[in-house]
């Protein structure tokens, strides 16, 4: 089937109107290859690095196309085959996929030395002093753009097991992420507080093994099964009535597991009840009929606007959910952000590997959220928030971005209060 | 494939730039296909044209080297009448896609190309106006494909086709020259309608590289309705009986049960996956008048036997359920790995014996067979649900689809109402034509395109 119904949703091909550019262009590259008429070539390899993976082509498509595994399933074979130039790469590569996403702890004791580095004056005297300059050409562009690493880790503010001050309805668990924990750990204590608030016991493992979506994404498939395999002992899923994730990019991973594991004996139907308990945290609140909050989350009434995160809309299927805790808060207007579903240009690495077209995406975004009016612009993904941040800053706007939990939080927070009731 | 020698490429940069001449096999390859299952050819080259200028210009290469064009917008036609010929360059029109004035006084709108369909009604609905032909893939369809494939739409039974809303085109020739056709008047009957041989003509006679469109009011009120049945039959006579008491509908569209079973599996509408038939029926214009026919359709629909007739809660859900339907063809892609769509029409009082006759067609050759269809139009599209990789099941399915067509003939129908007849249906056009009427065509083929530079191969050989 290639009816095109995919391309006007595709934010590369809107952007050239090339049909290599778009999904069906790419899935006829892929096929191209599989029936021997074409090379797995640099160009290629180019081509899928190109693609977003924001996955908005499988929203649109009617026949179904698993255009996520299509996309996995290439970009592994073009590590396979070494497609891709560079020794830097290679390095970057090692890395980030090979030890600090591979080594939980080996990353928080970097999270820690960078969050050493940028507190202590050693960053402003770097960059004062113009040092940046030495830094090879990559890592230049990603020095202003790294992250502000937390004070405190999720193991440092949540403890491994929580429990409701009333009845236990159900008992869950929450993957804590690595971005979300190191840079937004904040965010995760909401989750674990929104989460008591309703009734569910929270079990937090304090050492998380990345849950491998970044290896499948970028064409480490086997890696990403070690890394699956790793998390489903750490939190067994017989064993909970969910398995909790607030960040859409590591969900829309988390939730196929089977498909990953489908041929590992050992690991086949944990790997199905996996699946099976995955939720997305809006999606298991809205399942459970959380408690609407009797407070409002800030002193003054706000207007805000909702970005709907690629993996989690698209990836997840999940949009109405966040919509609908928000709009139970008290004192907020949710206004609709035009092109809610277009992605940011974050798309995990995407912002440093294709600069130009991340950030003519992070323009259109920022554009659509100041139209809005709103004050405040609620996403649930880290790399999202992210970029959105940093978009809003660059064009000297004062808006707020808040994953939609921590105003839930900060709500049933402000209960007790006795202000702001209504 | 073959490769194009480099002293042309070089000219087709000359004329639109390197950055809008693609040569690499991992450019082409994405344009070795229209929305068409099987059909596949590589093409030499697709150049980005940006003015009628560079068209005509490369119009001009191409027949000083004999090099076949084939025009192209976004590719998604139904027939391969955008697939390209060995050998050819593509002429791909997306980027001519402005939409170049809206005038309210005269009711028209002038456009590029490649604007996208849904786009042209965007700026007409600015205007309080509206351009009614809706084909399946309007949200990036473009009006040159539209109006070179004359396309349908659900919206056929009240408001026509595109045919009926162009009023003028600039048509670049296969030896360059650049003609206007038509005019803004509603009335002009100065010599030949030109304009009307282009109309449909798959891209074999010329380059369409400006339209000017007729636009209507926009209908103040609209109502959707969904009805159910546990025959089909008794869908097609509710279809009848609806157009006997003198009630034209903007849409009657039907779903059978499999083709509802894969749009409800794709879109989520809350359609009925287990009636017979789905009709979606769709009302507008005047809000009393508006309110009348939708009652009277739905008393209609009870009396030939409604299982429920259900009516859209508001215009986000009646757009939704259009949508829906809009995504038939390729939600039947769910069950099989390939697809292979007719576009079979019938006059509408045949209709409910053809339906039949496809149903027990496929029961005898063992085929499974979505059908779906503008019913009020009498214009049908089985899908047959297959894969190419099963010779045997192939050669039943041809032989389906040639009964089907014999079928159709018989009934005074044509083998296509809307897709045209491309690559997909030419071994049947002279049996529908006539050896007269067939041999008429290839004259005005012979007589515009001597060189066969434009599209050659299809419609015919």
């Amino acid at each position: 089937m290639h009816c095109g119904m995919c391309l006007p949703t595709c934010p590369t091909y809107d952007a050239t109107k090339r049909e290599r550019n778009s999904p069906r262009g790419r899935i006829s590259l892929m096929r191209a290859i599989a029936d021997g008429t074409l090379d797995v070539t640099a160009e290629f390899a180019d081509e899928m690095s190109y693609c977003l993976g924001c996955l908005a082509c499988q929203t649109a498509c009617p026949a179904g196309v698993n255009y996520s595994m299509l996309f996995e399933t290439a970009r592994g074979d073009i590590e396979r085959q070494h497609a891709h130039r560079g020794a830097a790469r290679a390095f970057w590569r090692w890395l980030t996929l090979d030890v600090l996403f591979s080594k939980p702890r080996t990353l928080r004791m970097t999270g820690r030395l960078m969050g050493f580095y940028q507190r202590s004056g050693v960053e402003a005297f770097v960059r004062r002093a113009g040092l940046t300059r030495l830094l090879p050409g990559t890592l230049r562009r990603l020095e202003p753009q790294a992250p502000r690493m937390a004070r405190a880790f999720s193991n440092q503010l949540i403890a491994r097991r929580e429990v409701p001050r009333g009845e236990t309805r159900y008992r869950v668990a929450v993957l804590t992420g690595c971005i979300q924990d190191l840079v937004f750990p904040d965010i995760n204590r909401d989750t674990v507080d929104v989460l008591l608030a309703n009734g569910c016991a929270v079990d937090t493992p304090a050492t998380q093994p990345c849950c491998g979506s970044i290896h499948a994404h970028n064409g480490l498939l086997e890696r990403a099964g070690d890394q699956a395999r790793r998390l489903i002992d750490l939190v067994p899923p017989d064993t909970y009535d969910a398995i909790i994730t607030n960040a859409g990019g590591c969900g829309s991973h988390l939730r196929h597991y089977s498909d990953l594991l489908g041929d590992d004996p050992q690991y086949r139907d944990a790997a199905r009840t996996w699946d099976a308990k995955l939720r997305d945290v809006h999606e298991w609140l809205v399942e459970i009929g959380s408690r609407a909050p009797g407070a409002a989350p800030f002193d003054r009434a706000i207007s805000l606007t909702y970005h709907d995160s690629c993996h989690l809309v698209h990836g997840q299927k999940v949009s109405a959910q966040p919509r609908a805790l928000l709009r139970q808060l008290p004192g907020v207007t949710v206004v609709e952000l035009m092109e809610s579903t277009w992605c940011c240009g974050s798309a995990g690495v995407y912002a440093l590997t294709q600069p130009d077209q991340a950030g003519a995406l992070l323009r259109r975004k920022v554009g659509h959220i100041d139209a809005t009016g709103a004050q405040l612009v609620a996403t649930a993904n880290p790399g999202c928030h992210l970029q959105i941040a940093r978009g809003l800053g660059d064009a000297g706007l004062r808006i707020d971005v808040a994953h939609p939990i921590s105003l839930l939080a900060s709500a049933y927070r402000r209960e007790g209060d006795g202000q702001a009731r209504r | 494939m073959r490769s194009l020698s480099a002293p042309i490429v070089e000219a087709l940069v000359s004329i639109v730039g390197s950055h809008a001449v693609l040569t690499r096999a991992e450019d082409l390859v994405p344009y070795s296909f229209d929305g068409t299952a099987t059909l596949n050819e590589r093409p030499s080259a697709v150049v980005f044209p940006q003015t009628t200028e560079q068209v005509v210009r490369c119009v001009q290469l191409a027949a000083t080297h004999g090099t076949p064009i084939v025009t192209r917008g976004s590719g998604t036609g139904l027939s391969g009448g955008s697939v390209p010929t060995p050998g050819c360059v593509v002429l791909c029109l997306t980027q001519m896609d402005a939409i170049l004035a809206v005038d309210p006084r005269n009711l028209t709108l002038r456009a590029q190309p490649g604007a996208i369909t849904q786009r042209i009604d965007d700026a007409a609905a600015r205007h309080g106006l509206f351009y009614p032909p809706d084909p399946g893939s309007l949200r990036i369809s473009t009006i040159g494909g539209n109006v070179a494939e004359n396309s349908g739409g659900l919206r056929g039974l009240k408001y026509g086709v595109t045919r009926d809303y162009v009023m003028a085109l600039e048509v670049v020739l296969a030896d360059g020259r650049l003609v206007r056709l038509g005019s803004s008047c509603v009335k002009d009957v100065a010599g030949y309608s030109l304009k009307d041989l282009f109309i449909g003509s798959e891209g074999t006679l010329g380059v369409i590289t400006e339209v000017l469109l007729k636009l209507v009011p926009r209908p103040a009120a609209r109502r959707t309705m969904l009805a159910l049945f546990d025959r089909i039959e008794d869908a097609a006579d509710t279809v009848s009986a609806i157009v006997a008491a003198r009630i034209i509908p903007c849409t009657l569209e039907f779903l059978d049960r499999v083709t509802a079973g894969c749009v409800e599996d794709y879109a989520h509408v809350g359609l009925p996956t287990d009636c017979a038939a789905v009709l979606l029926m769709e009302t507008d214009g005047h809000p009393a008048a508006v309110a009348d026919e939708a009652s009277q359709m739905e008393s209609i629909a009870r009396a030939h036997r409604a299982r429920d007739v259900r009516t859209a809660r508001d215009d986000a859900e009646a757009l939704q359920l259009a949508g829906a339907r809009r995504n038939a063809f390729a939600a039947l892609a769910r069950r099989r790995p390939t697809t292979i769509l007719e576009d079979v029409t019938v006059p509408r009082s045949e209709l409910a014996g053809m339906v039949t006759f496809i149903a027990e067609t496929a029961a005898a050759e063992a085929l499974q067979i979505g059908t779906f269809g503008h019913m009020g139009d009498g214009n049908l599209h089985p899908t047959f649900l297959t894969d190419e990789r099963n010779q045997d099941e192939m050669r039943r399915v041809h032989r389906a689809l040639d009964a089907i067509v014999k079928k159709t003939l018989e009934l005074g129908g044509t083998i296509t109402g809307e897709h045209g007849i491309g690559l997909g249906k030419k071994p049947w056009l002279r049996q529908q034509m006539g050896d007269a009427s067939f041999e008429l065509m290839k004259q005005v083929k012979q007589a515009l395109d001597p060189h066969r530079l434009l599209n050659p191969g299809k419609i015919f050989d």
